[in-house]
């Protein structure tokens, strides 16, 4: 029941390896920038996520939590490990997602 | 008093006719040094040829002058008198004279670049000097175009210094660009951004752009050696929500300082033709974690709308493109007047104080951010930020109530004599917002004050500290 309700959020470093038979999970370290700061209160998340995953799969899931970077999603530059990343790019334990919005201030 | 005021009113006087006197004088230097610089060129290639007994260039096509001048950058091995030479041959254009641009010019002049040209439409102003360090206080409420080039005079007087004192525009872009090598993008606003990236997709000139806000800085070059545009990273425009300006959301003068001397380092790297470029690539600055971070961008877009394979996009289609419509936000950096409410739910700042000086019973609900509201407030204004009010509907409640006891045990009458409720901002678009959610939420006689505290400030208390 904890792991699945672990499965369920997917947020935080509870102990995952549970005596039931679960999805073995990837460790993803989300960073945000300008506006995605604003927008979910905090510079970087660490999130859980089933092997195999892909980053929309780990944006989807963000947005789950924030719902509020829905809006722009559709305007930003997403990189992992600092190189260009698609939607598809399947993820690995302990890669890095920055999640980037262009800023217009000068 | 009456004879200290009358000293202090003299000394002001003559202050500011000699701040007019030294400012024509400026001018006129400014204006002699750049009449004597192109009578040197045409004659010199470019090269300025002040006094000497010597030689008036070497082989290489650097005077004396230039080689003294200069000395520091001809020791590196990789720049080198080559390096100097093609600058100095080189033409930048910087669009926007502020934050990032004032850096990026006086690293540009200082550098020798051969043409400098700027692009702005502004005055300077008091809230600017904290971080558009090219300006000085003599020139609050002139050209910053004028002001800028001075100061690139009296550090350089050998570079041409071009003013464009104009608001950039599909109208007159193409035209401007088309003038100069590199263009550095160091606006304010996200259709300026669109639009110089397209204009110079449209003539093939590479980008330096530059970007700041709060404590976070972005860099990169955009259209040069097959990397991509603006518009292949950002294909659709953020909401205008998420647009935020230094002047509403702050900014730490020295973060545009540092992007802007970065991105006078990428026009000179352009320029000179050394070193890797920052193509492909965005310099990430956070200034609180004092970390920068290089991510790699994607590449050209071939389905890119402008500069993919199948663009039309060409100088009439960028003539017509409505940049503020695609964006949904002004090309000015005017702010925003909302206009949400009637007429008759509003009240002008002034009225505000004629109700204030006629002892009405009422609340005002200020609902700034709180650290807006440490800054400066009116008396007896409660704070609550528009993003709280919901939650905190409450406290206009306990508020009013608080009010109506007060005045009831003044007037001693049973009378309900009905208290006031009043919503102040800064400029009066969020008090406007508030009002509304207010109105809808069991108060339809609240009303904003017009303008917010900039109006009190202009229209009743010229005292009132402005932001």
């Amino acid at each position: 029941m904890k792991a699945m309700k672990e499965q369920e959020d997917g947020f935080g470093s509870a102990d995952r390896y549970g005596e039931d038979k679960v999805e073995q999970l990837v460790q993803i370290k989300t960073l945000f920038f300008a506006r995605a700061r604003d927008l979910t209160g905090t510079n970087d998340v660490l999130l859980e996520i089933p092997l195999g995953s892909t980053t929309k799969d780990c944006l989807d899931k963000i947005v789950g939590k924030f719902p509020r970077l829905e809006e722009i999603l559709g305007c930003v530059v997403l990189a992992l490990n600092e190189d260009y990343t698609t939607e598809s790019t399947v993820v690995k334990d302990g890669d890095e997602l920055a999640i980037i919005p262009p800023i217009s201030g000068g | 008093m009456a004879s200290t005021t009358g000293e202090s009113s003299r000394i002001l006087h003559e202050i500011e006719t000699l701040k007019s006197a030294k400012f024509d004088l400026e001018r006129r230097i400014s204006a002699l040094e750049s009449q004597l610089h192109n009578l040197n060129q045409p004659h010199n290639n470019g090269v300025s040829n002040a006094s000497s007994t010597s030689p008036s260039t070497f082989p290489h096509g650097l005077s004396p002058d230039m080689i003294y001048r200069y000395s520091r950058h001809l020791l590196l091995p990789s720049f080198g008198v080559q390096g100097q030479l093609r600058l100095s041959k080189s033409s930048v254009l910087v669009v926007g004279a502020g934050g990032l641009g004032s850096p990026a010019l006086l690293y540009l002049a200082a550098s020798g670049v051969g043409r400098l040209g700027i692009v702005d439409h502004d005055v300077v102003e008091l809230n600017n000097m904290h971080r558009q360090i090219i300006h000085t206080e003599a020139y609050i409420g002139r050209s910053k175009v004028e002001s800028a080039a001075a100061t690139c005079r009296s550090i350089n007087s050998t570079v041409q210094i071009v003013e464009h004192k104009e608001a950039l525009r599909t109208s007159n872009a193409l035209e401007i660009f088309s003038k100069y090598d590199i263009i550095v993008d160091a606006t304010d606003n996200a259709p300026s951004r669109y639009m110089i990236s397209d204009c110079c997709v449209v003539l093939g000139k590479p980008l330096v752009s530059g970007a700041a806000l709060g404590l976070e800085g972005q860099l990169t070059v955009y259209n040069y050696n097959g990397g991509p545009c603006y518009r292949c990273l950002f294909p659709t425009p953020p909401p205008t929500t998420a647009c935020q300006r230094c002047a509403d959301s702050g900014v730490l003068g020295v973060v545009p300082g540092i992007i802007g001397c970065l991105q006078a380092l990428e026009a000179i790297k352009i320029a000179s033709a050394v070193g890797d470029p920052l193509s492909g690539r965005m310099l990430l600055f956070d200034a609180l974690a004092a970390r920068i971070r290089i991510v790699k961008i994607r590449g050209r877009s071939v389905q890119c709308e402008v500069c993919g394979e199948n663009s039309e996009f060409k100088a009439a289609q960028f003539q017509e493109f409505d940049y503020e419509k695609f964006t949904q936000s002004p090309l000015s950096t005017s702010p925003l007047k909302l206009k949400l409410l009637e007429p008759n739910s509003r009240i002008s700042a002034r009225e505000y104080r004629d109700r204030l000086h006629s002892n009405e019973s009422h609340v005002l609900v200020d609902v700034r951010p709180e650290h807006h509201f440490k800054i400066v407030s009116l008396p007896n204004s409660l704070n609550i930020p528009l993003a709280s009010l919901d939650g905190r509907l409450e406290e206009v409640v306990s508020a009013l109530k608080e009010e109506e006891h007060k005045h009831k045990q003044k007037s001693k009458s049973s009378s309900n004599g009905d208290v006031e409720l009043y919503v102040v901002c800064r400029r009066g678009n969020d008090s406007q917002r508030a009002v509304k959610y207010l109105q809808e939420n069991g108060y339809p006689s609240a009303k904003d004050i017009i303008g917010g505290l900039e109006g009190w400030a202009q229209e009743v208390d010229p005292t009132f500290p402005s932001y």
